[in-house]
């Protein structure tokens, strides 16, 4: 394969370039497929292997993400003729398959983008490219699409329309909130139109007694606390991203977070959904009620499918009272087994009060340190294996602060604990917190991160760390975090620069391992691009044939955020 | 050397605060508080004195309602030695709280007190200055450097001043009230934490003191400050200095 190598080594040599994307849009313009000089066809056929071949590319570079092709490889790589899904130059099994471009889906022309216009108004319709850019990169700058259209409807009504024409042109678009997915999963992976709900944003009701919140699904999470903290009431959900992410992305993608183990997941909390279906129909299910049997519960069809059966346009939430005795403990372990145990103790012993409780190894907490300002180590005085965090949420400030303290001297008394502090006022809690929500943050900094989000039975959790760890050596450092309490394993590989060797040790045997526990691939962040091809780790053939088959339904066009969730090969056999 | 330290129980400086409905004050029931960010630097500073070998003991010391002792253990957990809890349940000013505190000093003899430069609550900034006044001491406020000599006679006390820093050296006795770039509070370790809960506070009242507590000022109201008005975007030049010239009256 001595092709990828040398096409690999000119992307490297020229990354300082890339990086840019302004210069990268002007670099490449001439490439792009134009009506005049170059015939459309034979241009489209190489830009499906570039582009391919460049997706291949982005999990290698760090910080490459450009599609459309660099001038080096049109010289490295051979001509090939176009099949269904390029595999042939892959090696390596785990490397995402990504689908070609589906044929069935119309580009866009000038009628389309005047009937968006009309629809919208000029400012709903962006083409400016640098926004364009934005809305084509993912968060972790690992995906970028090539989509020359995003849409920013204010209204229900809007999406309807756009909608139903879209389906009707067989136009594919992706849903898009906050764009902090880690999957891929809102942005386009060629030129689908993006259809952004950020610009609906008001929140419509909220009652004070039922602590029932009612708002459009652009409301950004941090943004819906605020309110909801004049209030006196909090949202179910927590997450690093809480500045930037929106409540329709949340729930499409059923979030998870940091409250998980006290309020439970969105199926629960979320009461009722508007949803826009692919052909325009609103399904008004924005219930405002707690118990109502009346047939079948479609809402949970939507929350986690990811965009990919309904936009969701409004959202019926339960949102739990602020409760005034919130105490944060950060403690820590000499072995992982002494972190399960401690888990156990908290839950008998702190019961009702415990809301959150996360884990960090030992170079989550030196990478944190090293690259996030204005943080010290809560525990300077020697270096520990494993770090705790527990939070206590109840009403009572000295009903909870002795149980915690007696907990908490209990642990040290047994030794399951090797030392531990106690914040004393919200900023305290603040910086600790930090500390745990900050590890993303300082992967993303620290270089290339092969990320991965997995359910596993707690007791194996640290083993596949350990064997991983085995696995690579000195090649890699590989961090491990997540929610404890849940289960929920954040294992992080970081290196310098994306290198397919590495990848080649973590993939399949991650997936395989995880498989193997009967456990879940995606915990929490959802399968977006990234892991669509490997949906059977953690589903059986029948499921995800039933899952195509109602994708069908809804979907007859599958132009809902196509490529992503499913495996297209499931798709194409409904 | 002994060291006092005054703290104060507050609402944590990061609670967004809310009125009560009858506008007679800051509403505190069901609100998270916490040590004074103030108090907490300056009980920082005793204890690092002690660790160098200064001071022998380091006193906290809180004037107010029941729930101050949560306070205090708090300052017992960072590691004060002991802990004096002056119990009064009404409303407390600056000059009372001077008063109980030249009546203690007057009974500790400590060589040092320290205090925060103001409370978050109110902003007074006044009760280290009553206290010197009182005790006829002299004090350092606004410290963001403190260096003892050997002898533990003299203080030499670096204060942020609104022309830059003001480099004063005073006798021991003295007051000394603390600013936010002295020091970072240490966390509260479960050892310590540990540790705090077979630590004294001692129980006090101002009638033990002989201090009678009483105050020739009253809170009247206590409203927001008015809502900012949201800008407006003129059309012209004419209006802007029209509007300048009649509404604010500037030009």
């Amino acid at each position: 394969m001595k092709y990828l190598t040398a096409a690999s080594r000119l992307l490297r040599h020229s990354s300082r370039n890339l990086s840019d994307h302004r210069s990268n849009l002007q670099f490449f313009c001439s490439i792009r497929p134009s009506s005049s000089g170059l015939s459309y066809t034979s241009l489209r056929s190489y830009e499906h292997l570039i582009q391919d071949d460049c997706f291949h590319r982005k999990i290698t570079l760090k910080n490459i993400c450009f599609r459309g092709s660099g001038v080096g490889i049109l010289h490295c790589l051979p001509k090939f003729q176009s099949d269904g899904i390029r595999t042939h130059h892959r090696n390596l099994a785990s490397t995402a398959l990504i689908p070609e471009r589906n044929k069935s889906f119309a580009t866009i022309n000038s009628d389309d983008i005047s009937y968006f216009k009309k629809v919208l108004g000029g400012r709903g319709v962006v083409q400016d490219e640098e926004k364009l850019d934005d809305a084509n990169t993912d968060w972790m700058r690992k995906y970028k699409g090539s989509s020359k259209l995003m849409l920013q409807p204010r209204k229900t009504q809007e999406v309807s329309q756009i909608l139903d024409y879209c389906n009707s042109r067989c136009l594919a678009v992706v849903p898009q909130g906050g764009n902090t997915g880690l999957v891929g999963g809102s942005i386009p992976v060629y030129d689908e139109v993006i259809i952004n709900i950020g610009s609906m944003n008001n929140v419509l009701s909220f009652d004070k007694v039922s602590g029932i919140l009612v708002c459009e699904a652009g409301c950004i999470l941090e943004n819906l606390m605020s309110f909801l903290d004049n209030e006196g009431y909090i949202m179910p959900l927590d997450l690093g991203a809480k500045g930037s992410c929106q409540i329709g992305g949340n729930v499409s993608t059923n979030a998870g977070g940091l409250r998980l183990l006290r309020y439970g997941s969105l199926h629960g909390s979320v009461l009722g959904l508007e949803v826009v279906l692919a052909n325009g129909t609103v399904l008004d299910m924005l219930g405002t009620l707690r118990k109502d049997n009346t047939g079948y519960d479609l809402k949970h069809l939507f929350i986690g499918s990811e965009g990919s059966l309904g936009i969701v346009t409004k959202v019926s939430i339960l949102t739990p009272p602020m409760l005034s005795s919130v105490n944060l403990a950060f403690l820590a372990c000499e072995d992982y087994l002494s972190c399960q145990k401690i888990l156990v103790e908290a839950k008998t012993k702190l019961g009702e009060i415990l809301s959150a409780f996360e884990f960090l190894d030992i170079n989550a907490m030196d990478l944190v340190l090293k690259h996030l300002d204005g943080l010290r180590d809560p525990l300077p005085s020697s270096k520990h294996n494993f770090y705790v965090l527990i939070e206590t949420t109840g009403s009572m400030e000295s009903h909870d602060k002795e149980k915690l303290e007696a907990f908490l001297v209990q642990a040290i008394e047994s030794g399951l604990l090797t030392d531990g502090v106690v914040a004393q006022d919200i900023n305290q809690a603040s910086s600790f917190w930090r500390i745990r929500e900050g590890v993303p943050e300082a992967l993303l900094k620290e270089g290339a991160t092969y990320k991965y989000d997995l359910s596993l039975p707690p007791e194996k959790m640290y083993n596949l760390v350990e064997e991983m760890r085995q696995r690579l050596g000195t090649a890699a450092n590989v961090v491990a975090y997540g929610h404890l309490g849940d289960g929920n394993l954040h294992l992080n590989i970081s290196t310098q620069q994306y290198d397919d060797n590495i990848l080649a040790k973590i993939e399949p045997f991650v997936y395989e391992w995880t498989s193997k526990q009967r456990g879940s691939i995606s915990a929490e962040h959802g399968i977006g691009l990234m892991k669509a091809s490997k949906l059977h780790y953690s589903n059986s053939a029948e499921t995800v044939q039933v899952m195509a088959a109602i994708k069908k339904v809804l979907d007859p066009n599958g132009i809902l955020n196509p490529y992503k969730v499913l495996p297209t090969p499931a798709l194409s056999q409904t | 050397m002994k060291i006092l330290v005054a703290v104060k129980r507050v609402v944590d400086y990061a609670v967004k605060i809310r009125l009560k409905p009858d506008k007679s004050g800051v509403e505190t029931s069901n609100v998270k508080m916490s040590m004074n960010p103030f108090c907490e630097i300056a009980l920082e500073e005793a204890l690092r004195i002690k660790e160098s070998g200064r001071a022998s003991e380091v006193v906290a010391v809180s004037v107010g309602q029941a729930q101050c002792t949560d306070t205090l253990r708090t300052g017992l957990a960072m590691g004060a030695d002991r802990a004096i809890h002056v119990e009064y349940p009404g409303t407390l000013y600056p000059l009372s709280v001077a008063k109980i505190f030249k009546a203690l000093v007057d009974a500790e003899r400590p060589a040092l007190l320290l205090l925060g430069k103001q409370a978050i609550d109110d902003d007074c900034n006044q009760t280290g200055q009553m206290i010197a006044g009182l005790l006829k001491w002299p004090q350092a406020t606004f410290a963001s450097k403190v260096v003892l000599d050997e002898g533990n006679k003299v203080a030499t006390v670096d204060r942020e001043v609104d022309g830059g820093l003001e480099t004063l050296s005073l006798d021991l006795p003295a007051v000394i009230t603390t600013d936010l770039r002295l020091n970072q509070p240490r966390y509260a370790t479960l050892p310590n934490i540990m540790k705090a809960k077979s630590k004294v506070i001692k129980k006090l009242t101002p009638l033990d003191l002989n201090v009678e507590i009483r105050s020739d000022l009253e809170v009247v109201q206590v409203t927001e400050p008015p809502k900012r008005q949201a800008g407006v975007i003129l059309s012209s030049v004419d209006q802007l200095i029209d509007r300048l010239k009649n509404e604010s009256r500037v030009i």
